[in-house]
This record gives structure tokens, C-alpha cells and sequence, in this order.
């Protein structure tokens, strides 16, 4: 921003980054029958919520949300996602993982975890509604298996990704062609990294929910991770509850996603601890990445993201 | 100056590349804990001394087990003076897809050699698809310069060698810089080594904090792919219809007279409108919508071109085109064209000649064009499309080249021939002609 009559016609990263956003946003209305934006209230989903209203203004965004809900959610997130769909007068589908388990399509894992159920519910959901683009917040910088990621990544009647069928993506054209069933995965925040995430929640004064700012808590740690009590368990022998005073830096699952020692209670302190911090957002909170070194690739190719 | 550049990597198979990049990553600490935890742990599994840097980069389950990278992927760092995002492309069996991929939005590349070879048959390749991609700018790394001792000589033969070739390609001498380093060792990656006093140039990070980025392309003409149109139909904006889309060359006030493409009516920008506000000026890379003062006629598809100084519609174009599919392209071949928001059915008529990288020279009239082959061709499309050459712009002189039956991408496309060579073989073309650097500067990468 260096021009002279504030007109700046030269963008900085994040100006990039946001037009690269919308350009995506507004391809795929242009090309698809029936977009869906995976919205959870978390603060990539939020994000892209954002970036959405900004690519359609002042016209309402053309898409509908869907929410895969594990049961397992923070009372504040669940609160937020829907003051948030109210305020923008958006339409929002809620997937329950409990639903496909009352029914006997899915049974409850024997560790309690239901991040690896949400799969077949968001499967089920997009042959239901036969959405045929699904916006994801999935960033490349994440972890080593989304470094390969195409921003729109095909993927099969049943979900699958495979790393051979993905098309090379040259300048900014995307190709979106699929056959009938098959549905695109589409990943605006592709080239953010989380330090570029926080910068423009900051830059735009974007809400999220207060989960993601230092507040007290009764967690145990199991596994390297403060984990919170909930409907998803809570303490089991050997392990202590204890009142720490934490934060959020994902917000999914609530049986497996940790929470940080944090004092960081406002959006400059978050992004000073961002900036400093050397434990990558997924490896400090995620035990579901921790299964195993190809973790992530493996859950992609079942069809999760 | 910008805040972030986007560049590409491109070397052989064994050059060292994944080391080189997890080499950056390590030294400008983008590598988090937990991630170079897992790395120590692999390495130590495979009973090796020190840390794989590779095993940084090299993402998916197949390659780790191969101990080889087998498609683009995308790497982030940053340093207090800019943001990188670096695309990391492999150098083995599928190297033209990659390099095409990587390149197409790059505005600097890094080639790698081993100095123990110089440059190779594949050295040259790279950089002549660098040069046709119109990356502005190219670092060669002479890498694994431990291994030949630091020898200055063996440093300066490669690069008297490389710049020769970059120099016929069209790059002028200060697009290209030459850095001897060591991926392993670290040597002028981030840090200048004391192994090479008689190298007194930047290392690697620093040339890339420091060189100049060539700006998205303001000083061109106005060009503007319509991506959707934006009718909100509500009581408050009741009569609002704006153009969405991202501006591809060129500049834009309100007042000035535009021309649609390809129906050529004529009309005035009245607004340039965005969530935050309304816009004195917008310029090549900035999301916008515009309104207009006539009501006409304009879809998704359609091209707004400042009025003057338009691209030509044709339906039928002189193309380049980089065959990325395993299945062969033939003349008379029925495709898809997909240029700027715009797709198009079209045939391939001619296949009018086959670049031979190695010896900058062309093969006419083949048969076929092979997965990983350039060559020329000429096509007809079923509708006039405005083209732009693509040495005008990289955004409104490319196109994908489309399977109708399965959807799949099938070339790289680029209007006209950007490399000289094509036509005119090696010797006219040392001189330097058509492909300058200042063309390739007028080039804009992707946002």
C-alpha cells in the first residue's frame, strides 16, 4: 500500500491472497449446479464464510452451508454457527453423526472418537443434496499429504481422492469438469498460511468463537494434549483434571482436539503466539494425525478431507 | 516492493532439490517441532546419521517409499522481508507436466545441477520450458559443490555454460544468477559459507528476499474476464447488476470506455464496486465488480477490454502446447478450450511442428505429440474468442486444452509461439529475438 492518493492498486500478500479467494469463490458459481461451503464455526470455515459474502456483495451468497456435526462439539462453536447462519440469512444443513449411528449405519468407535465417522455422513450428505462442488478451509501448509493438493480436487461417486487422477492446475484455470456423481472438493485458503488466517481475522475484525482465545478450563492430559471433559468422556484413571487456563487453535471433534496452555485472550496475543509458536496447529491438537506418519493421506483417500 | 514472490523449483532426479527446499524451510525455521520431530524419527529408522531434509518435502506414502517426489507440491516460508510460496516440481518420468504446472505461476524459478555433472540434456529442458512458460527470472543453484571440493573453476565452467544457454533461450544476463551451495551442508543456502571465499554474491535466501518482482502488468491493456454476473434483486439494490471477475492486464477507472468481447458493443465503466467499498482505480490482480453506464448484454464468458487497444477475436489461432496426457494428440483431434471463464468446443487441424528442447531446434509436421512433448499447432474453435498473444499476458494468452469424454486436463495451451526458436532454430535465436527478457517482464504470474 504505498500509493500516493490511498487508491493502492498494489496488493500486499494478504490483498493476494483474499482476490486469489474469490476468484475460486466466484469460478465455481460461475461453473457448478449445486456448491455447498462446509461451514463448522471454526475459523477456517468462518473465514471462508467471509470471503463468500465478500465475492457475491452485494448480492446474498449463492450457496447453501452443511455442518458435520459429531455430536462432540463445543456448546460455544455450536452457539456462534448458528448466530452466524441467522445474521447472514444463509440456509445451513446439519449432517449428525448420531443419526447415521441411531440407525446402525455407523457404530462408535471403542475410543470414543468420532472424527473418523464424519466421512460417511458428509459422503451420504453430498449424494443426498448431489452437491456437486464442496468448499472446503483446507490449507496446503497444514500438513505434508495437503502439500499436493489441488485447489479444485476431484473426487469420486464414493469420496475417494487419488493422487494419480488429480489434474495439473496451470495460471489460475481451473478445470471442473467430473462426470455425474463424481463431485470437486474446492479449497480457497489453498495458499494461506495460519499466520496469514489470523492476520486477516485481525485485519477484517472477523468474530469467532471466544474458544479460540485463553479462558479457564477443566482438562487432563492424555497423550501430549489437554484434553476438556464433555459428552465424549473424561478423565480416566491415572489422568487429573486440572483448571488451566488454555485455548483453542482448532476447533473439531471434541474427544480428540487439545487445547494449548495459552494467555493469548485477544487477536494481537494470538497472533504473537502464532508467530512464535514451533509446534504446527494440527500436531499440537489433532490426535487423529497422530495415528500414523501417513495419517492424513490415508483419511483423504477414504474421502474425508 | 511486493511482500511475496511466488517461485518454482525444477532439477534431475538426484540433484538434491527435496534437500535444497527442506534445506530453506529448516534454515528460515518454518519447520515446526512436531513436524521435524517425525523427521528425526524417520531418519533414525532408516539408520541415518544425520536428518533426511527430503523427508521434509516429500509428502505422499508411495514417494517415502521410493525415495523419489512424484507431483507439484506446495511449500510456504517466510522471512521478515517476504512471503514465499514455492512450488516444489520433480524432475523425473513426468518432468514437462510438472515443470508446465509449477512454472505457469512463477515469477522466479530455481534450477538445480550437480556440480559433479554440470549441466545435463535435462538442465537444458528445464530452462527452455522456464523460458516458454515466461518465468521472468531464473537462479541457477550449482549444488553439491562439497563434492568437487568448492572448486571455483568447475563453478564458473557451469556457469559460463548455463548462461550461454539462458542467454539463447532469451533471458538477458541479469535475469539469471548463478550460486554455488551445498543442500547438505547448507552451504550460501541461507547462510554464506567460508568454503567459498571466491564467491562474493548473495546466497540463495538472500537474492531471493532481495530481487526485484516484476509487477502484475499494469502498464498493459485493460482486460477483464467476466466470471459472473452479480444481480442481488433485492429492494435496496433493486436495479444492481456488476461484473464480477478478476482483472487480468491493465488498469481501470470509472469513465473509461470499454468494448465487449466477442460481440464488440461499446459502453462506459460507471463503478467499480467491491465488499469494501467503492474503487478510484483498480489494476491487474484485484477482485472487482464492474458496473456499466448501458445495459447490455454480458455473460460469464465474455472478455471486457479497454476500448483501442483489444485482443483479437478469431476462431482460429496459431497455439503452443505442452501435451500433458498419456494419450497421444493427433491431427484432427476434437477438444474442449478452456480460455479465461470462457470453454469452447475446437479441433486440432495441424500439428505444424515438435520442439526439440535439447537442441532448441523442431521436428515438422509429426505424427503425434507425446506425453511431455511441446510443439505447435494450429486449431479451429467452434465460436470467435478473444485472444491475446501470450507473450502479452500470461492470463489472457493461455488456455487448457479439455477431454469432452472424461473431463480430464490435456495440454497446456499459450496463443502464438513464445519461443522464437520454434520457428527459427538455434542460430538466429543467439542472438537474442523475439523472447526478451523485457517481453517476459511485461508477463504477469497468477494472483
Amino acid at each position: 500500500m504505498n500509493s500516493k492518493n490511498g487508491a493502492s492498486t498494489v496488493l500486499d500478500t494478504l490483498g493476494r491472497l483474499e482476490s486469489e479467494a474469490i476468484h475460486i469463490f466466484r469460478e465455481v458459481a460461475g461453473e457448478f449446479d449445486r456448491p455447498v461451503i462446509l461451514f463448522s464455526g471454526g475459523k477456517d470455515s468462518t473465514l471462508l464464510l467471509h470471503l463468500a459474502i465478500k465475492a457475491f456483495y452485494p448480492a446474498p451468497v449463492p450457496f447453501p452451508l452443511l455442518h458435520v456435526d459429531t455430536g462432540h462439539n463445543f456448546d460455544e462453536v455450536i452457539e456462534f454457527r448458528d448466530r452466524v447462519v441467522a445474521q447472514h440469512g444463509l440456509r445451513l444443513e446439519v449432517a449428525k453423526v448420531q443419526d447415521w449411528i441411531d440407525d446402525g449405519r455407523l457404530e462408535e468407535r471403542p475410543d470414543g472418537t468420532r472424527n473418523p465417522l464424519q466421512t460417511v455422513p458428509l459422503l451420504d450428505s453430498i449424494t443426498q443434496h448431489k452437491f456437486d462442488a464442496v468448499f472446503g478451509g483446507g490449507r496446503r501448509d497444514e500438513e505434508r499429504a495437503r502439500a499436493k493438493e489441488r485447489i479444485f480436487s476431484l473426487r469420486t461417486a464414493f469420496g475417494q481422492w487419488d493422487p494419480k487422477r488429480q489434474r495439473p492446475e496451470l495460471w489460475n484455470l481451473y478445470n471442473g469438469r467430473h462426470r455425474a456423481g463424481e463431485h470437486v472438493r474446492v479449497f480457497p485458503l489453498s495458499n494461506w498460511t495460519e499466520l496469514d488466517v489470523w492476520n486477516y481475522i485481525e485485519r477484517e475484525g472477523i468474530e469467532l468463537p471466544d474458544i479460540y482465545y485463553s479462558h479457564q478450563r477443566d482438562v487432563f492430559l492424555r497423550d501430549g494434549m489437554w484434553l476438556a471433559e464433555g459428552p465424549w468422556g473424561t478423565a480416566r484413571d491415572g489422568e487429573t483434571l486440572l483448571r488451566k487456563t488454555v485455548r483453542y487453535r482448532t476447533v473439531g471433534d471434541g474427544s480428540c482436539t487439545g487445547a494449548v496452555e495459552s494467555d493469548a485472550a485477544d487477536i494481537h496475543a494470538v497472533i504473537a503466539e502464532v508467530a512464535a509458536s514451533r509446534l504446527t496447529e494440527r500436531g499440537a491438537t489433532r490426535a487423529d494425525d497422530r495415528l500414523s506418519e501417513a495419517a492424513m493421506e490415508d483419511r483423504k483417500r477414504e474421502g474425508y478431507f | 516492493m511486493s511482500d511475496l514472490l511466488r517461485l518454482a523449483t525444477a532439477g534431475s532426479v538426484d540433484d538434491g532439490k527435496s534437500t535444497l527446499v527442506g534445506r530453506l524451510l529448516y534454515d528460515t525455521k518454518s519447520v515446526l517441532a512436531d513436524t521435524l520431530d517425525a523427521v528425526h524419527r524417520a531418519s533414525a529408522d532408516r539408520g541415518l546419521a544425520t536428518p533426511d531434509l527430503s523427508l521434509l518435502v516429500d509428502g505422499l506414502r508411495s514417494e517415502r517409499e521410493q525415495g523419489i517426489t512424484i507431483d507439484v507440491a506446495y511449500r510456504y516460508f517466510a522471512t521478515p522481508k517476504r512471503s514465499f510460496v514455492l512450488a516444489d516440481t520433480p524432475g523425473h518420468v513426468q518432468y514437462t507436466r510438472n515443470t508446465v504446472t509449477g512454472a505457469s505461476t512463477a515469477q522466479l524459478a530455481v534450477l538445480l545441477v550437480d556440480a559433479r555433472k554440470g549441466v545435463i540434456e535435462q538442465t537444458r529442458r528445464h530452462a527452455a520450458v522456464l523460458a516458454l512458460l515466461g518465468v521472468p527470472r531464473l537462479v541457477l543453484a550449482v549444488n553439491k559443490i562439497d563434492l568437487v571440493d568448492y572448486d571455483e573453476v568447475t563453478f564458473f565452467r557451469i556457469a559460463k555454460e548455463f548462461t550461454a544457454h539462458a542467454t539463447a533461450l532469451g533471458y538477458t544476463e541479469d535475469a539469471v544468477v548463478q550460486i554455488p551451495v551445498s543442500a547438505l551442508a547448507g552451504d550460501n543456502v541461507v547462510d554464506k559459507s567460508a568454503n567459498t571465499p571466491w564467491y562474493s554474491g548473495p546466497t540463495l535466501l538472500e537474492h531471493l528476499e532481495t530481487v526485484p518482482v516484476e509487477p502484475d502488468p499494469h502498464d498493459a491493456a485493460f482486460r477483464f474476464p467476466v466470471q459472473y454476473v452479480i444481480r442481488p434483486r433485492t429492494a435496496e439494490h433493486l436495479d444492481y447488476r456488476g461484473y464480477a471477475g478478476l482483472i487480468a492486464a491493465g488498469t481501470i477507472k470509472p469513465g473509461d470506455e470499454i468494448v465487449v468481447l466477442p460481440s464488440g458493443r461499446r459502453s462506459t465503466v460507471t463503478k467499480i464496486d467491491t465488499a469494501d467499498g467503492e474503487l478510484t482505480e483498480a489494476a491487474a490482480g484485484q477482485s472487482v465488480t464492474l458496473l456499466l453506464a448501458d445495459d447490455i448484454d454480458i455473460s460469464r464468458g465474455d472478455l471486457i477490454s479497454v476500448a483501442g487497444n483489444e485482443p483479437t477475436v478469431t476462431d482460429e489461432l496459431d497455439a503452443t502446447l505442452c501435451w500433458l496426457a498419456e494419450k497421444p494428440l493427433r491431427p484432427g483431434a476434437r477438444v474442449l478450450v478452456k480460455h479465461g471463464t470462457r470453454t469452447v468446443q475446437a479441433m486440432v487441424t495441424e500439428l505444424r511442428d515438435r520442439f526439440d528442447e535439447q537442441n532448441l531446434s523442431s521436428v515438422d509436421s509429426p505424427a503425434s505429440l507425446e506425453l511431455n512433448e511441446i510443439g505447435r499447432v494450429a486449431l479451429r474453435l467452434a465460436e470467435p474468442v478473444p485472444l491475446d498473444d501470450y507473450s502479452f499476458s500470461r492470463r489472457t494468452g493461455s488456455f487448457l486444452v479439455i477431454d469432452a469424454s472424461d473431463g480430464s486436463t490435456l495440454a497446456a495451451g499459450l496463443v502464438g509461439a513464445p519461443l522464437p526458436l520454434l520457428e527459427d532454430g538455434v542460430e538466429s535465436c543467439t542472438g537474442g529475438s523475439a523472447a526478451t527478457p523485457d517481453t517476459h517482464a511485461l508477463v504477469s504470474p497468477g494472483p
